[in-house]
Parts: structure tokens; C-alpha cells; sequence
């Protein structure tokens, strides 16, 4: 073996998308190394979402290249599918299953997909939950759950997967301040776990205390790409200044 | 009044028995396979998209005779496998009642937000298994009350068969008359054993919404 330098986990290269005349991400340029917590701020509009989802292939993009550990994301298909099974996601709106239980929910990826038996992939499944705090929620229903609730266990969901690096699209916008704090932590204790993360968020504690990097868009651009610290104490443009000014005066 | 059902019992029951066997596997066939075409019409294939397209426009909008008509005096002609007036009426009636359950399913395929295909896709499952873990079952819970509408209805529309020398209940009335029987009366039994068939039909609805209604 040669001391190759391993690639990073998530590269994206002059990606560039359009939705019809908009142009939502423009010139990309973003490396997300093994391990790392990468937090993705920036008004509503900016385009953080619209990246988060171009790197699972949810949101298809115009040109560019895209590489998740090294590899090109794939077009359509079987290795499409294969390649995501590494990619575990964490949506706003939970997007749990309906029809199935919790512990269902968390046993359907590694059954269908990495063929685990039922029994294995149920134990599994339970682990998770108790990790996330809701093994007692296990034989539930999505809808019988609260917000917080079914936010941590989609967060199982995807990790029951043993993904290599996990993407969050704004996992607390679509929550109650209280229940805020109970997916954060889960987010935290993961991060401090070595788990590489690219979380699209509005939460600037957790950026302050998580995010090894912060990488501010705006209009479809990344204006800024720095270390926390650096980014809140002292922002170099004038659209993160504005920004900053807008969200941490209240 | 009850005479005309005694005398009567085996042509009644026969014909009954008979409905109720076309109906079954009319019902297990149309269900398949207009699951079949619906996911083919929400495919991203537009190969598929377009045939599964073209199968409902075609199918339901031909009256149910003229299906008949098609499988039981233009097929055989065709010289393929040779097949019974009962089998061939089991054919048509899944032919034509796979288009209304083909539309029931896509609209409830409809119904099921875009967030549990992204999630599911997310996990790396392909799209196929997609539509037969997440997509289909919930669409099913959505559409029970119009697919079992369908249902009654393919149960009605298999008197049809019997204007195609298949002996079901529709085949009653007429061999009441050539028996001289009142054939007022004679209906009357039709129609009261034809409600008896549609009732375990609206009590499965019922169950089946109450069952499910916990699940969004």
C-alpha cells in the first residue's frame, strides 16, 4: 500500500443547477474531508437545501462533478441506489414512513437493501432507538410521535444504514423550540463520535459548538468557507456581516 | 314468493356460485394488474408511462359488451390457446375493470407525498422496491372507499357474462321464463342475493378504514 492521501469524503467540483430561469447554485466548489462537520448557513432562498440534496442525487445538477469518498456519483439505477445506501439523509419534514412502525422504519433500508435478516436488523434497529433516546416509541406509529421524537428516529433510520457520512437539510426548522434541543443533541453527540456531516442549518449554537467549518451561501454562491470562530467574530463580506447582523441582534 | 326460490334452488345456486367465482378471480386479476399498469403510468420510463397510458384510454372507454365481444368471438378466431366461455369471460372482466383500478391506485399513488419516495429512495432502495414497500401500500390505505366502489361495480358487471353462454346469476331470469316461472319474483331473489354478495364487500371497507385510519 502507498501512502495515497485518502480522498475526501464529499467533493464537489464547478457545480452549477438551474431551476428554469433561476439559477440556484452556481460555480460549487466544496470539500468535506473524512470526519468532518461541515455546518451550511445562509438565508432561505440561498441554495443551501437545493446543495445538500445534489449529493445523494435527490436534486439533479446541470454541470460539474459531484465525488462521495472518491467516487462520481452515479447517473440513474442500481448504483445510484447503492451509492446512497452510504449516504444517510435527515429531512426537515422527518419524511418517516406512515405506514410503518418506528422500529420498522429503522429495519426497512438494512433489510431491503443490505439483506440483514429481520431479527438481526430488528436488534439493531432497537439499539438505535435506545441510542436516540425513544426505544420506548419503538412499536409506534410516525404520527403518534412528536416532532422531536420522529426526528431522532429518522436519524436512527438513516444510521441504522452504517453510512459513510450523514447530510442534514434543516433537521430543526420544522420543529418547536423545545424539541429543538433533543435532535441537537442527538446531531452533537454524533459529531463528537467522528461521524463526517454536512448539516444545512439555521441553529448558529450548534454551529458554534459542532461545525468544524462553516460555509455561508448566498444567492446560490459560498461566500464565506471558515472555521467557526472565524466566521462569527469576524465575517469578511458584507452579505455574511448583513446576515450575522440580522439573526444575532435578538 | 319463496316458492319460485325452492323450486328453483340449483339453478339459483349454480348461478350464484358461478358469479361469485367470476368475480373472485376477475377481482384478484384486475387488482394486479391495474396495480401493475399504475405503476407503470407514474414510471420514470416514458416507454412504459405511454403503453400503460394508452391501455386506460383504450379499455375504459369501450363499453364492457364490446370487450366481450373482442374475447369471446374475435380471440378465438386469433388460432391461439383455446379457452372456456367462463375463462374467457373472467379475461374481459379483468381487462376492462384493470383501467378503473389502474386510475384508483395512481391517484392514490398521488396522495402519498413526495417526502416518503425521497426518503426512501435516500436509503438506497431502487424504484421498484420503493413503489412496493413505501409507495403502493400506502396508496392502497388512501383508496380503499373508491376501489371498493370498483369492486361492486365488477361484481354487477359480471350479469354481462351471461348474454356469452356463461351460466351466472344474470342467466337466472331468462331460464326462469322458459320455465314459466314469475319472473318479477325472480329478480326479486337476484337482487337480494346480489346484496347478500355486496355486503361482506362495504363491511371489508369498513374494517380496512378503521384499521388503517391510524396510519398518517
Amino acid at each position: 500500500m502507498t501512502a495515497t492521501p485518502s480522498p475526501p469524503m464529499i467533493r464537489m467540483v464547478g457545480v452549477q443547477k438551474h431551476f428554469g430561469p433561476l439559477h440556484v447554485l452556481k460555480d460549487i466548489n466544496l470539500e468535506v474531508s473524512r470526519g468532518e462537520v461541515v455546518v451550511v448557513l445562509g438565508p432561505s432562498g440561498s441554495g443551501k437545501s437545493t446543495l445538500c440534496r445534489t449529493i445523494n442525487r435527490l436534486e439533479s445538477i446541470d454541470s460539474g462533478t459531484i465525488e462521495v469518498d472518491g467516487q462520481p456519483l452515479p447517473a440513474e439505477g442500481r448504483q445510484l441506489a447503492r451509492l446512497r445506501a452510504d449516504v444517510g439523509m435527515v429531512f426537515q419534514t422527518f419524511n418517516l414512513f406512515a405506514h410503518k412502525t418506528i422500529v420498522e422504519n429503522v429495519m426497512l433500508g438494512p433489510v431491503k437493501v443490505r439483506k440483514v435478516s429481520q431479527a438481526e436488523a430488528r436488534k439493531t434497529a432497537v439499539e438505535l432507538l435506545e441510542r436516540v433516546g425513544i426505544a420506548d416509541q419503538a412499536e409506534k406509529y410516525p404520527a403518534q410521535l412528536s416532532g422531536g421524537q420522529q426526528q431522532r428516529a429518522a436519524i436512527a433510520r438513516a444510521l441504522a444504514m452504517r453510512p459513510k457520512v450523514m447530510l442534514f437539510d434543516e433537521p430543526t426548522s420544522a420543529l418547536d423550540p423545545e424539541m429543538i434541543n433533543e435532535v441537537l443533541d442527538v446531531m452533537t453527540t454524533l459529531a463528537s463520535e467522528g461521524m463526517t456531516m454536512l448539516v444545512v442549518t439555521h441553529e448558529m449554537g450548534f454551529a458554534r459548538r459542532a461545525a468544524h467549518r462553516v460555509v455561508f451561501m448566498s444567492d446560490g454562491e459560498i461566500v464565506e468557507d471558515a472555521p467557526p470562530e472565524e466566521f462569527f467574530g469576524a465575517p469578511k463580506s458584507n452579505r455574511a456581516k448583513d446576515f450575522l447582523g440580522k439573526i444575532l441582534t435578538h | 314468493m319463496i316458492d319460485v326460490l325452492v323450486n328453483n334452488w340449483p339453478l339459483f345456486a349454480e348461478g350464484f356460485v358461478s358469479t361469485i367465482e367470476l368475480f373472485a378471480l376477475a377481482a384478484i386479476g384486475s387488482l394486479v394488474l391495474g396495480t401493475i399498469l399504475a405503476t407503470m403510468r407514474v414510471s420514470p420510463v416514458p416507454v412504459l408511462r405511454t403503453a400503460g397510458a394508452g391501455y386506460v384510454n383504450i379499455v375504459r372507454n369501450t363499453p364492457l359488451t364490446l370487450v366481450f365481444f373482442f374475447f369471446v368471438f374475435a380471440y378465438p378466431r386469433l388460432g391461439l390457446v383455446e379457452l372456456s366461455f367462463f375463462t374467457l369471460a373472467v379475461v374481459s372482466l379483468t381487462v376492462y375493470t384493470a383501467a378503473f383500478v389502474c386510475e384508483t391506485v395512481r391517484a392514490g399513488i398521488n396522495t402519498v407525498p413526495l417526502g416518503q419516495g425521497e426518503a426512501s429512495r435516500a436509503l438506497g432502495l431502487t424504484f421498484p422496491q420503493t413503489l412496493i414497500s413505501v409507495v403502493v401500500p400506502q396508496a392502497f390505505r388512501s383508496v380503499v372507499p373508491p376501489l371498493t366502489s370498483v369492486m361492486i361495480a365488477l361484481l354487477k358487471n359480471t350479469t354481462i357474462a351471461a348474454g356469452f353462454s356463461v351460466h351466472e346469476a344474470g342467466a337466472i331470469t331468462p331460464a326462469l321464463s322458459e320455465r314459466g316461472e314469475p319472473i318479477l319474483l325472480g329478480m326479486l331473489w337476484i337482487v337480494i342475493g346480489f346484496l347478500i354478495l355486496v355486503l361482506p364487500l362495504s363491511a371489508m371497507q369498513r374494517t380496512l378504514e378503521k384499521r388503517w385510519r391510524v396510519a398518517r
